[in-house]
């Protein structure tokens, strides 16, 4: 009889191949990373968080080995129906006789496979260059609180709870019908002036067993105690609402709108992670506004001039009726090209400083270019003169120019810094 | 013959494996007279069948990224659905090891065990090719070694070093076996204790090919003869990485020994490509007469054994040329039915099968007919030798002739008549031919007078030459470890040139 084993491999750690893929995963970076950009780009901001399959292309990971192709092939195939020896067939599948052979899948020309949805994130991440501390903010769980959650039969001594240990011996007292002292004493109030002998033997019996049985049940059992159970929960968070403002009037390029959009990706990556629940409202304008659906925001087509304080009272009028200050953080990310009408102006800043600043947490205003190199050649911007007028005023305003993908990430930290500053201060 | 039910329904524990094993073995020697390695049985999850598949169905093996890219292109096409997994896995040691999936219900798993564990397992331990070119029971330790030693390497001479050279290695895999059998049977576990000692003793030892300061007229290099200097590096050579470990001039130990790993690992698995259509026939014959067997002894209900009867059809099932699943000849229904085949020849023989085989036509022993089979042939000769001409029939079997040359069309050269049989099977053969399938490259010579540039060439068959881009890919990773220019000409038969390749090598940050 020849001996076998039989072993259960289940319980081992899977995974066996994740470094081999983490390896894979760093030599094709920057493929991955190209892909992840267009398929973050191709996504609703919503979704940039789930993982999902990526596309690459195979250049530069394939395995070479030496192939042969071409010249003359013979084959022998199954299933011939109709052929007989000496037939020619035609070369174009006509008859079916290619077939066989050399169909090995060789050059799959684009390598498609699935990523987790950290691994996405963190490619993600990458792209916009964020140093690796905030990327760790970005990536941190949410911090846990401390929550009562009933009780237990075991803790540590701090924790023991009283009350609910007390009201327990005393049901277990009751119940077991321990003598109560009183009775005791008044049965040996009887003794001290009890003169016939016989009732004294009675009494005196009695409160033996009675003290005798107040022994066995003890004034708070072991089984008695409670201890105060505590659980980790998520801090509870209170919802955010993020507002994402766009001029969508002619002069905003494609280009523009990615960067927008990237910068409103990310607002949403770093809200999701820290609220619970996070609500998006896009609001477009050109000299009216409207709030729009995610598409829209970004690919519907609208033409006309430009009032910034078209989309600020849209804003306002959409607090008021849906999202209460006192229930909801706000924040808003506004991209524009920096035009507006002259006029406009003085009614934009009004709105902004009485009205949406007091209510916001914070109010990005990200002013878009088209390349590298030429804005700041350029002249302020109407809107950039007026926000910054703001800002020097002492408004809580967050601005910037950017022009690539890599300069999102500034903006991104006076968002940190002034969290840091807020927890500071009160 | 009465026997208790193994199991009733679908589900399993591991009393239950126990016994389908000691069923399955009670008939693999009683009836079939196997001769199998000790069985071990591992129960995996799907998540850790597909980790296996990636590391080529090892246990354990070094850490590589292009391991990691066929795992994410394997998870992703099975997320999809577009590929199912493997009922198991089974491996050439000692003990012999099957991976059978968690979810396979009970009559799946004794399909699996009498498919895996006891019908590769004889074919491994009787098969002359595996018992000529493997060591089953050195495998799973040198692989460990070989994981260790490149971890170590890693920490010693950083991971980009080392990934180059394996890459490297790898582009060379095809080209690092040893086709004809050396004076001694392959011993793993002496190769792991003797890496240590032969780098070492390479280090100090002299080299007379490499030497630069002649120390006489008569032996200097430079009068070495032609066919001297061939004799000495073993010219012409087709092993390229056996040649690059031993004479490749600038090496560091540390890379030889892993081209000596990733060659080893690579002859291990030449006896697997080369007899596909035998190891699985053999499985299915083994697991097809296990299970019949057993339901005729009342251990498999007929519900179960219908569940048998069911996937057992799904694999030996060979779609037609024209038909849309159609890749190439199904090496399990291939060689199952072949087996089958031999069975009926020797037991029941016509008139054809005795002018055909008149060596085991009607010789009644079946199993020892068999036997003497898997022991002694491989794919090409196999088929070369036992295909009848029912089965050519059976499988209306044609041979093709492409001539890109001709205009006219692709050729029906022959067809399962009386006229073709024989060319059928010899196309057939050829089809399984290793001499055939990898392009005949050799070193055959090395400047050492001049650059040190290392000249190979490529034997042109039939008009098929090397793949352009690939090659100029595998050749560069050559010259990186050759350290020289390194050439190729592809040759025809006539001796004429078609096309040469050079590549120089790159700056390797492991050689600096």
């Amino acid at each position: 009889m020849v001996s076998i084993h039989i072993v259960d491999r289940r319980l081992n750690p899977g995974s066996k191949s994740l470094e081999n893929r983490q390896r894979f995963l760093r030599r094709a970076k920057a493929l991955v990373q190209q892909a992840v950009k267009k398929s973050s780009h191709e996504r609703d901001i919503k979704d940039v968080l789930e993982g999902g399959e990526v596309s690459i292309p195979l250049d530069g990971m394939d395995e070479p080995r030496f192939r042969r192709e071409g010249g003359t092939r013979d084959m022998v195939l199954p299933g011939n129906k109709k052929f007989i020896e000496g037939d020619m067939l035609p070369r174009s599948g006509g008859g079916g006789g290619k077939a066989g052979g050399a169909g090995e899948g060789d050059s799959e020309d684009a390598f498609r496979f699935v990523l987790s949805r950290e691994e996405f994130v963190d490619l993600f991440l990458d792209d916009l260059e964020l140093p690796d501390l905030a990327k760790r903010k970005l990536a941190e769980v949410e911090s846990e609180g401390i929550r009562r959650a009933g009780y237990a039969t075991s803790g540590s001594p701090a924790n023991i709870s009283i009350p609910r240990t007390v009201s327990r011996a005393m049901a277990r007292r009751v119940a077991l019908r321990r003598p109560k002292p009183e009775e005791i004493a008044a049965l040996e109030a009887e003794l001290l002036i009890c003169g016939d002998e016989a009732r004294r033997a009675e009494l005196i019996a009695e409160i033996a067993a009675l003290k005798a049985k107040a022994k066995r049940i003890p004034f708070i059992d072991p089984i008695d105690i409670r201890y105060r159970r505590f659980e980790t929960t998520p801090k509870p968070i209170a919802q955010a609402v993020m507002f994402c403002l766009m001029d969508v009037s002619g002069s905003m390029t494609e280009h523009m709108k990615d960067l927008a959009k990237r910068f409103y990706t990310l607002l949403y990556v770093f809200l999701k992670r820290r609220y619970r629940h996070v609500e998006i409202v896009f609001i477009r304008h050109t000299d009216r506004a409207e709030e729009v659906d995610e598409d829209t925001f970004f690919h519907g087509p609208a033409s006309g001039g430009t009032l910034v304080s078209s989309a600020l009272q849209e804003m306002h009028e959409i607090v008021r009726s849906r999202f209460r200050p006192a229930d909801w953080n706000i924040y808003a990310a506004q991209a524009s090209d920096g035009d507006n009408s002259t006029s406009d102006g003085e009614v934009a800043g009004r709105l902004l400083t009485e009205k949406i600043l007091p209510v916001s947490q914070f109010f990005a205003y990200l002013e878009v270019g088209q390349d590298a190199g030429l804005t700041f050649e350029m002249p302020d911007s109407s809107l950039w003169t007026l926000y910054e007028r703001l800002r020097l005023a002492g408004a809580p305003l967050s601005m910037r120019k950017v022009c690539e993908r890599s300069e999102i990430f500034p903006v991104f930290h006076d968002l940190f810094q002034r969290r840091v500053r807020q927890e500071r201060a009160p | 013959m009465t026997g208790e039910r193994l199991f009733q329904g679908a589900d399993w524990d591991f009393p239950t494996l126990q016994r389908i094993h000691d069923a399955c073995e009670e008939i693999a020697q009683s009836e079939l007279g196997l001769n199998v390695y000790p069985n071990q049985i591992e129960v995996i999850t799907a998540e850790q069948m597909l980790d296996a598949y990636c590391s080529v169905g090892m246990p354990l093996f070094y850490k590589h990224w292009s391991f990691g890219k066929h795992f994410a292109y394997q998870q992703a096409s099975y997320r999809k659905g577009l590929m199912g997994l493997a009922y198991e896995i089974v491996i050439n040691s000692s003990p012999c090891i099957s991976y059978l999936m968690e979810e396979n219900t009970a009559t799946m798993q004794t399909l699996v065990i009498a498919h895996a564990a006891f019908g590769h397992n004889h074919f491994f331990k009787n098969n002359y090719l595996f018992r000529q070119w493997t060591d089953a029971d050195g495998i799973l330790d040198y692989l460990e070694f070989g994981k260790t030693y490149i971890a170590q390497c890693e920490e010693r001479h950083g991971r980009l070093a080392v990934e180059q050279t394996l890459d490297a290695a790898h582009a060379l895999m095809s080209h690092g076996i040893n086709r004809y059998p050396g004076k001694k049977l392959p011993d793993l576990r002496v190769e792991e204790k003797r890496a240590e000692y032969r780098r070492q003793h390479e280090e100090s030892v002299f080299n007379d090919l490499w030497r630069t300061v002649p120390t006489g007229p008569v032996k200097s290099v430079a009068t070495l003869t032609a066919d001297r200097r061939r004799a000495l590096l073993g010219l012409p050579q087709e092993n390229l990485l056996y040649f690059l470990e031993k004479t490749a001039p600038r090496l560091a130990p540390w890379q030889r020994e892993l081209l000596r790993i990733v060659r080893h690992i690579a002859q291990y698995f030449y006896p697997q490509s080369q007899t596909k259509v035998m190891n699985e026939g053999t499985a299915t014959y083994v697991h097809y007469r296990i299970m019949n067997r057993l339901h005729k002894q009342g251990q498999l209900s007929d519900g179960n054994f219908l569940e048998f009867l069911s996937s057992h059809t799904n694999v030996v099932f060979q779609p037609d040329f024209d038909n849309k699943y159609y890749s190439g000849f199904n090496p399990y229904a291939l060689g199952f039915a072949m087996m089958q085949d031999i069975e009926r020849i020797v037991t029941k023989p016509d008139d054809e099968d005795r002018e055909w085989f008149p060596d085991i036509a009607g010789k009644g022993d079946t199993m020892g007919v068999l036997r003497d089979v898997w022991a002694n042939y491989r794919d090409e000769s196999f088929i070369s030798q036992f295909l009848s001409p029912r089965l050519m029939r059976h499988f209306r079997m044609f041979h093709l002739h492409d001539d890109p040359a001709e205009t006219a069309g692709i050729k029906v050269e022959a067809i399962h008549d009386e006229r073709g049989y024989r060319r059928v099977r010899r196309a057939l053969s050829r089809q399984y031919d290793v001499g055939f399938i990898d392009a005949n490259i050799e070193v055959i010579d090395v400047d050492l007078a001049g650059d040190r540039h290392l000249m190979l060439r490529h034997t042109v068959l039939s008009g098929a030459q090397l793949n352009d881009t690939d090659t100029k890919r595998v050749l560069q990773h050559l010259a990186d470890l050759w350290t020289y220019n390194v050439s190729l000409v592809e040759v025809d038969a006539t001796g004429k040139t078609l096309k040469e390749y050079v590549a120089n090598p790159r700056g390797l940050a492991a050689v600096a």
